[in-house]
């Protein structure tokens, strides 16, 4: 039987600044972030990051491709993870997209103008 | 190159509908039309926010020339017990009037047979929209108040406990900070039923609700202090607009920002950082304090987004108060309040993913 006050463990020790070695401090990592990019002309890219694990990356591009009739690829950041970059601007279709296949709506983020 | 300015919205402009309905600027906006002279309190993805505060008082100003819209409102409660269409349809409505029509008004004389109906919908579907309850109960509401009206504490007024579901205001739960147009304006409507003297609760045995209290405040303020409401009411949040001009075929020079900053008073680093981190580019500032950014950005790109910086960095979440400071504490940004006192923490401004863009021959690293 163990009393927890004999433990040699300390539950009132101090931690130390419990962000110092946290990087993404007030992050947004548990968003899906919807992002345009300028190109040359009048031509944009769109980029869906932050993709939950559950979703099939791969799947889901090609879905996004017939769906929204654009070329797109997947990126793979060391830093971000999978993007999925489509050609235009589809921010809002696949904004519409995601929802109606149930995905909350308040984890999803579009950025841009 | 031919098209003078970068423009998506231009060709797209049905697609945007979706997205912008709410905005003033946006696609209903006619794109060669000037601007206006001020930045309105609604973010583009259509949730109100009220820059100056929508007190009790406002509600009480607009009450007179709105007393048509339950009416209609009524009226649109019983078409939507009759099919789904007509409900959908409904639901995409509601987001779109900010209470300008139907939650500030008085309540009118309804036809007889509408209780009944306004009753029936509210028995058939609970399980039906948060937003759709809220306007039912609101309908029925207003009917309730007229009654009373009309009857003064006659026998109706004990029947009419019995319907009364909740006559405090409703603040829901889906209204994230404040955001939900439709939250005010019920306890708005019955500030209007309750003039000084003939209190509804004076002659019945029953008691006085919150809002009925509430309006009694109100009024009795407003018969003492008229200037309480002129202050609240004239303030508003404005700031001048954008000006963007173009810089050769590539570049958007944003000449103002240095007094928008100022007016927020936020560093233009960190408004510079969260544009840069939005619009997925970069740019410089000139020596003259104008800022260069990379891409062809138009006035009313460039307002959508400082909007949006605006709700997230500017306004006070508690009281929507544009009088905050925001401090730095150990990497994190806080922003505190100085008309409502709260304090709380702000996004890091972090850009995500930049895919290259143009020739990879320039990107030493790629």
């Amino acid at each position: 039987m163990s009393v927890q006050n004999l433990n040699s463990f300390d539950p009132f020790a101090d931690e130390g600044d419990p962000l110092a070695d946290n990087q993404d401090v007030g992050s947004q990592a548990d968003y899906i972030h919807i992002r345009i990019q300028q190109r040359n002309g009048r031509k944009t890219l769109t980029t869906l990051q932050g993709l939950p694990k559950q979703y099939d990356a791969k799947k889901l591009l090609k879905a996004f491709k017939k769906e929204f009739a654009c070329n797109g690829t997947l990126v793979d950041d060391e830093k971000m993870g999978p993007v999925i970059q489509l050609q235009g601007d589809q921010r809002s279709k696949i904004s519409t997209f995601l929802i109606e296949h149930e995905v909350d709506k308040s984890t999803i983020k579009v950025h841009g103008f | 190159m031919s098209e003078p300015m970068f423009d998506p919205s231009l060709k797209k402009r049905k697609k945007k509908q979706v997205q912008f309905t709410v905005d003033p600027l946006g696609a209903d906006a006619d794109p060669t039309a000037p601007a206006p002279e001020t930045i309105e309190p609604t973010t583009t993805d259509g949730t109100a926010v009220d820059l100056g505060p929508t007190t009790a008082h406002e509600l009480m100003k607009q009450n007179g020339d709105t007393e048509a819209a339950p009416k209609t409102e009524e009226a649109d409660d019983i078409k939507a017990m009759f099919g789904d269409l007509k409900k959908k349809k409904k639901k995409k409505e509601i987001p779109m009037d900010f209470g300008d029509d139907s939650g500030t008004s008085t309540p009118i004389p309804a036809g007889t047979s509408t209780p009944d109906g306004g009753e029936a919908v509210e028995d058939l579907d609970f399980s039906d929209l948060k937003k759709k309850k809220k306007s039912k109960k609101k309908a029925n509401f207003d009917m309730e108040a007229f009654e009373k009206e009309l009857t003064s504490g006659g026998a109706a007024a004990d029947a009419d406990d019995d319907v009364e579901p909740t006559p405090a205001v409703d603040l829901d739960d889906d209204a994230d900070l404040g955001d939900d147009p439709f939250a005010q304006p019920s306890a708005g409507e019955v500030l209007a039923s309750v003039s000084s003297g003939n209190e509804a609760w004076l002659g019945s045995d029953r008691d006085y609700t919150y809002p009925e209290l509430l309006g009694r405040f109100y009024e009795s303020l407003h018969l003492a202090n008229p200037s309480l409401l002129s202050t609240s009411g004239g303030k508003r949040y404005t700031i001048a607009p954008p000006s963007i001009h173009r810089e050769g075929t590539k570049k958007s020079v944003f000449t103002n920002v240095a007094d928008i900053c100022k007016k927020m008073h936020r560093q233009p680093e960190h408004v510079i950082a969260f544009l840069f981190s939005e619009l997925g580019t970069n740019g410089s500032v000139d020596g003259a304090g104008q800022l260069v950014i990379k891409g062809r950005f138009q006035q009313k790109q460039i307002e959508n987004v400082l909007r949006r910086y605006i709700v997230e960095y500017v306004t006070c979440k508690t009281c929507k108060s544009p009088d905050t400071l925001l401090t730095k504490e150990n990497r994190i940004f806080f922003m505190a309040c100085e008309s409502c006192g709260s304090r709380r923490s702000v996004n890091a401004i972090k850009s995500g993913f930049v895919a290259q863009v143009g020739k990879r021959s320039k990107n030493k690293t790629g």
